[in-house]
């Protein structure tokens, strides 16, 4: 059942994962960004684009799978975490945008530490072992 | 608190905006998961979603108050603070004496150890910007 489940999982490929390394790795860059008194520059803008791009591309498999007839294991949960997710990227880059600072850069860390805890719950919550 | 004149800080710019974007993701977490719970499951511990909830809300608003600097937000942002932290360390004392009493977990369980112990940083980090800020150095 579970092997099944995890086979079948359509947030558990190739654009999760690179969600989760894009995300981290943007994580690392906004971090030397925000310790070197550097602003958000184009590098972490561009960034946040292309994992805003993956998220959707990954919510749009998502909603195709449950178009199929598969259905998550927690239901809301998984919706909540899947309407958060697309969100945070935008949440990063408005918030950049507004603080040309290198707390600008601090922002775009917190944010891209964030989102890769959020991708493991969307995971977790579609396969939903146990409550 | 004595009213002092001297101009103070604004709470929204600089390592403020950062607070602010935490406690916006926090806002959303607490908001997300009270919101289920109450929807799906209240009876089974109406206790813990309630505080979920309630956490939930002085999330907001301590954003807001942060964001919309000025005496009030920095007075609401202060309150929000307070009560956060009281909150946090009440529930935590209380989630590890007492498991009953909270059967689910809630933000502040454990003293949010299952939010990396955010929670209960994150008060003391708002604390210590509205105090930073009280005046105006320039």
């Amino acid at each position: 059942m579970t092997s099944a489940a995890s086979a079948g999982s359509p947030v558990d490929g190739i654009l999760a994962t690179a969600s989760i390394v894009l995300s981290l790795v943007l994580a690392v860059w906004a971090l030397v960004a925000a310790v070197r008194h550097r602003a958000p520059d184009r590098v972490q803008f561009v960034g946040l684009v292309v994992l805003e791009a993956a998220l959707v591309a990954l919510a749009v498999v998502a909603m195709i799978a449950i178009g199929g007839g598969e259905r998550p294991g927690e239901p809301g949960a998984f919706f909540g975490y899947l309407v958060t997710l697309v969100c945070l990227p935008a949440l990063a880059w408005v918030l950049a945008r507004m603080e040309p600072t290198r707390w600008g850069s601090a922002i775009v860390c917190a944010v891209c530490l964030v989102t890769p805890v959020v991708v493991v719950r969307l995971q977790q919550t579609w396969e939903a072992l146990g409550g | 608190m004595a009213e002092t004149r001297a101009p103070e800080r604004a709470t929204n710019r600089g390592p403020g905006r950062l607070l602010i974007a935490i406690y916006i993701l926090f806002a959303i977490a607490a908001t997300s998961r009270a919101g289920l719970q109450i929807a799906t499951k209240f009876d089974e511990a109406p206790v813990a979603y309630l505080l979920s909830a309630v956490a939930a809300l002085i999330y907001i608003v301590a954003a807001v108050g942060l964001a919309r600097a000025g005496h009030a937000g920095r007075r609401l942002a202060l309150a929000c603070c307070s009560v956060e932290l009281v909150g946090v360390i009440a529930v935590g004392i209380l989630s590890l004496a007492d498991k009953a009493l909270f059967p689910d977990e809630t933000v502040w369980s454990q003293f949010g150890s299952g939010y990396g112990y955010i929670p209960l940083v994150l008060p003391m980090l708002g604390l210590f910007w509205l105090w930073r800020t009280r005046h105006d150095p320039a």
